[in-house]
């Protein structure tokens, strides 16, 4: 027996949207918290400390007065530039199904979760040359801020790519379907995951001056 | 939004989330050489906060639609803030409270 849930797609009265844009924003909401304590401690870490980073680079007897002088802006900008690129391409995914294009789709979802693995790998190297210079989150304040922020947000930019794969793969059952009401309500799933797949690209804009440039 | 959208307006949209792209690039590139001029800590900071600001509200506005988003979903973002905020006074004074008892230690001996 199939179970019809009310307002998937078409908006209450009561609220103009539907729930999945509602459900979706409140969990967005609690994610500015989430986000937003840990930032705060971020804050207050760095006003209580006596010097940042604190530490001196791998290879230098003189200590850092700057992050970037721990970390590779390079890097950050690159994986900067890859994410806005997968907000565009996700925004567009979305934007194909609207003009009825699966084929397109397909390839501007794809290429979301390329650049969103891309992130992930030039994440992985960036890790790996500080695990190998022993720079672990233990080893001071600003490390640990550093691996926890930016952990926290490769775990985001993890579970939008299973979400976002998952959408490109097995979940476009629903629109082969054919049906209107089944592609109106996958157009809206896939305008859900763009939701939070903005956020997470919205949550490294101020990440990265924060962390690697000040 | 995207509930009432016609064909035309998926066409227009895209055309404006070219030029998000674009700006969001350039801007990308302003803050990282900001930073590397040489320029005092607050003066920076305010700078690197504004760009990523800006960058911000052209992924909220455009990108997540919410220049033309219901106002439920604008109190739900305000609700946010407001808890955020209250969230950020909590930490102040907590802070305020350590840097008072570390006044208060250093005047008159006493350790709580």
């Amino acid at each position: 027996m199939e179970v019809l849930i009310p307002y998937e797609v078409t908006p209450r009265r009561d609220t103009g949207v539907n729930n999945a844009k509602l459900g979706i924003w409140l969990f967005l909401a609690s994610e500015v918290m989430l986000f937003g304590g840990l930032f705060a401690a971020y804050v207050f870490l760095r006003m209580g400390a006596e010097a940042w980073p604190g530490m001196a680079p791998y290879g230098s007897d003189v200590m850092a007065t700057r992050a970037d002088q721990i970390l590779s802006v390079p890097l950050a900008t690159l994986n900067t530039m890859i994410l806005i690129a997968s907000s565009v391409t996700m925004v567009m995914a979305w934007a194909s199904l609207k003009m009825d294009s699966l084929s397109k789709y397909k390839l501007y979802m794809g290429l979301t979760i390329l650049l969103a693995l891309g992130f992930l790998v030039v994440k992985g190297f960036e890790y790996g040359d500080k695990f190998a210079h022993h720079f672990v989150p233990g080893t001071n304040n600003f490390l640990g801020v550093y691996f926890v922020l930016t952990g926290l947000h490769a775990i985001h930019v993890t579970g939008g790519i299973i979400v976002n794969a998952w959408f490109w793969g097995p979940g476009t059952k629903m629109w082969k379907r054919g049906t209107p009401r089944d592609k109106a309500h996958f157009a809206n799933r896939i305008e859900v995951a763009g939701l939070y797949w903005h956020f997470v690209d919205l949550v490294w804009i101020f990440l990265f001056p924060t962390i690697y440039l000040i | 939004m995207a509930e009432d959208m016609t064909l035309e307006d998926v066409k227009k949209h895209v055309r404006v989330y070219i030029g998000v792209f674009i700006a969001l690039a350039i801007l990308t590139v302003v803050t990282v050489a900001v930073s590397l001029l040489d320029i005092p800590f607050y003066p920076a900071l305010i700078v690197a906060l504004l760009i990523a600001s800006i960058k911000g509200s052209l992924v909220a506005a455009y990108f997540m639609h919410l220049i033309s988003e219901k106002q439920v979903v604008m109190w739900v973002l305000i609700m946010a803030g407001v808890f955020l905020i209250a969230m950020f006074i909590l930490f102040i004074f907590a802070y305020a409270d350590q840097e008072g008892m570390a006044l208060l230690s250093d005047l008159t001996g006493y350790v709580a």
